[in-house]
């Protein structure tokens, strides 16, 4: 069994927490101390059942207004799955939830309300979608109820989808027309559209393979802790700690360590009490290596085959996130895994709207906005493009006045 | 494409070790908060697969309410002693000593909000700029929209409206001085993954978690243990019951559940069969329904 992580797009009245709700409802994952606060509750459905939208507003500003202010991650899990939620804001104001959420989800699921088709929120969320590089989409026709369970409407509106699909070069598109709100095709197909031939939505969810896809091959492992015990015993050992981002380590590889350039064997690589032969994407281990190399948290260990960019000029899409605008005056700094260097961003090349995907010159970057920007970084960073490589292609920014992080960064290119 | 088996709970692993040793490259004093329950007792395995054979790059936190269950401390001794790590105790009867909390009165006193105090006395005491602690998204909506770095300010409060995006696997742990970070490596575990965790790597706990006879009462509809720190009067009917507990808490606010699992494997069909979720069981959540989001802006862990 493994982990699908996905995260929702649409807006409050897509009917997105009541899909979300009902994906945890039919799959038996709301326990009873928890349907009896869902029951207490004073938000019905017009015809008196429970309002499965509360299971995901968890902040009282939200159950307030009634909308989705933050990120809230959720969890359920069937015979095959485990599942990983991220539900996020549809609203144009909360852009920035929408790309955190995304930013950790192999799979998105957009929800078009049936009555309205593709709208302007379709497009900025499908954007979102194509930016964030997630290679699975899956496109829930919701409201199936409220046009008589058409399939003359369900395939109107995927034959425009399709249109904005091949322009955003998204690849992997599953369509799929429900009831989020009666139930029809989230965990049981329904006899209300025996028209529709493919699967249910969580029938879809639990088979999709999403190794192939989103593995990049490139071997990895930015250093995050030197471990030194310097005890009589163990007085040599060196161990270098981290998370293989992507690729595998074996034994006697080559590898390079960068920024230095420093080259190596791998000599032993173990976890806990084991020393595996190889180290593969998504473990966190500790490498030894045969030669004493200079080498501390924010370097990166990379096979010696296949080195990645090293620059201190990238361009880069940015999302900004921060109510106080870019100043590209002032320094920032730029966390990419665990390396921290100052960074400005010396040239803003354009912004997108992104209800209509125009591009547009652009002198300013406020909440928000996403657009190509030039990042100068004061050292070289050891990275890949993100397409190539998701986990070693991104990076925040931080402002050192506050310390939040103002921007999210995805790298596109090395500038020569 | 390599083949290798990596299933949900190592992966699930391989990001809380991940987390854990950005915390050591990122703070300067960290601690990681020790309560004696299942959550924490798994952050201390996680640690060990995060920096052994080294040292922890932090001590462990206990913040005793003085009204623990006998069988946490014995089992929070003895597990100090068996890893060789520092252990630092912050106690609440401390705090009402100082006369910096008052007792709560009445039928459902409990000390559970007072710990907040000695947990905020204790940070600025030891300057701890991180502070590691073992909760869950799964547990309680609020805590559902919480990140895994989660910033207080110098009065120990979490402001839901100004959290840092967090994005990628990229964790933003500056600060400044005064304010340090919750931070919670298990965040994305759910309680069955953290038994199925626990019986994979054949993890001791303390034995309150398996059933066993006690002298219970009923309070509020919930099977509490009979203790004298838990103010009863003559309504209170004491009884013998087969019991078992699913979090560790004070033995004021942790209610008790019928149960006849003597064994993991038992726990863990149990839980996946139950109809009551892990915090039903504790009474300091039903006040209202954001309980949990007041308690955690004041500081609460």
């Amino acid at each position: 069994m493994n982990i699908l992580k996905f995260f929702t797009a649409g807006s409050v009245d897509d009917g997105k927490s009541t899909l979300i709700g009902r994906l945890l409802y039919d799959t038996d994952s709301i326990l009873a101390d928890q349907l009896e606060a869902l029951q207490n509750s004073n938000r019905k459905n017009d015809d008196g059942t429970i309002d499965l939208a509360i299971l995901t507003d968890g902040l009282r500003a939200e159950r307030e207004q009634g909308i989705t202010i933050d990120v809230a991650y959720k969890y359920f899990q069937t015979d095959k799955r485990k599942f990983i939620i991220a539900d996020t804001p549809g609203h144009i104001q909360y852009t920035r939830n929408m790309v955190t959420g995304a930013s950790t989800a192999n799979l998105a699921i957009i929800l078009i309300d049936a009555r309205n088709g593709v709208v302007e929120q379709t497009i900025r969320h499908s954007y979102l979608v194509s930016l964030l590089g997630i290679k699975h989409l899956v496109v829930c026709i919701n409201k199936m109820d409220m046009v008589d369970y058409s399939g003359e409407v369900y395939n109107s509106i995927i034959d425009k989808y399709k249109v904005l699909a091949q322009q955003l070069k998204l690849a992997a598109v599953t369509y799929i027309p429900v009831s989020a709100l009666k139930g029809d095709n989230i965990v049981q197909n329904s006899e209300r559209m025996d028209w529709y031939e493919g699967e249910s939505l969580l029938h879809f969810l639990e088979q999709v393979d999403t190794d192939n896809l989103d593995k990049s091959q490139l071997a990895r492992m930015p250093v995050q802790w030197v471990i030194r015990p310097q005890t009589d015993e163990l007085h040599d050992y060196r161990g270098y700690a981290g998370r293989v981002l992507s690729g595998t380590f074996k034994l006697n590889d080559r590898v390079t360590v960068l920024p230095s350039g420093a080259s190596s064997t791998i000599e032993k690589i173990e976890f806990f009490d084991q020393t595996p032969d190889a180290a593969h994407a998504g473990q966190s281990v500790t490498i030894h290596l045969k030669d004493d190399v200079d080498i501390s948290r924010g370097d990166t260990i990379v096979n010696a085959s296949a080195l990645p960019q090293a620059s201190k000029l990238i361009e880069a899409d940015l999302c900004w996130m921060d109510g106080r605008a870019l100043d590209t005056s002032i320094m920032y700094l730029i966390q990419h895994n665990s390396k921290v260097t100052k960074c400005k961003i010396s040239e803003i090349l354009h912004k997108v709207d992104i209800n209509t995907l125009e591009k547009h010159p652009a002198d300013e970057f406020k909440l928000n906005d996403i657009g190509r920007v030039i990042v100068k970084t004061a050292d070289a960073l050891a990275f890949d493009l993100y397409d190539d490589n998701r986990a070693n292609g991104s990076a925040i920014l931080i402002d050192s006045r506050t310390n939040l992080t103002v921007g999210a960064l995805m790298f596109r290119a090395a500038v020569e | 494409m390599s083949t290798y088996n990596f299933d949900y709970l190592d992966e699930l692993e391989a990001e809380a070790i991940h987390i854990l040793r950005e915390v050591a490259g990122q703070f300067e004093k960290p601690a990681l908060l020790f309560s004696g329950g299942k959550d924490s007792i798994t952050l201390v395995r996680l640690a060990e697969k995060a920096f052994r054979p080294g040292k922890f790059p932090f001590p462990l936190v206990h913040i005793d309410t003085g009204h623990n269950f006998q069988e946490t401390i014995d089992y929070r001794d003895k597990m100090i002693k068996r890893i060789g790590e520092k252990l630092i105790v912050g106690s609440v009867q401390e705090s009402i000593d100082q006369g910096k909390v008052v007792e709560q009165k009445g039928k459902n006193a409990s000390r559970n909000a007072l710990q907040t105090v000695t947990l905020l006395d204790t940070i600025a005491k030891y300057e701890f700029d991180a502070c590691i602690g073992g909760a869950r998204r799964d547990e309680e909506k609020a805590r559902a929209k919480e990140r895994i770095f989660s910033v207080r300010d110098e009065f120990g409060q979490w402001d839901p409206k100004r959290q840092r995006p967090e994005l990628w696997n990229i964790y933003n742990g500056k600060i400044h001085k005064g304010e340090n970070v919750r931070i919670f490596p298990i965040s994305n575990w759910t309680e069955l993954d953290v038994w199925n965790y626990i019986r994979r790597e054949n993890i001791e706990l303390p034995s309150i978690y398996f059933a066993h006879e006690r002298e219970v009462i009923t309070r509020n509809g919930q099977l509490m243990a009979a203790s004298p720190f838990l103010n009863m009067d003559d309504e209170d009917v004491v009884f013998r019951k087969q019991v078992r507990f699913r979090t560790v808490g004070d033995m004021s606010c942790t209610a008790a559940v019928e149960s006849e699992a003597t064994l993991i494997d038992d726990i863990i069909s149990e839980i996946s069969e139950s109809k009551i979720s892990e915090r039903g069981a504790r009474m300091d959540d039903k006040v209202s329904e954001a309980a949990m989001e007041d308690r955690k802006k004041g500081g609460y862990f």
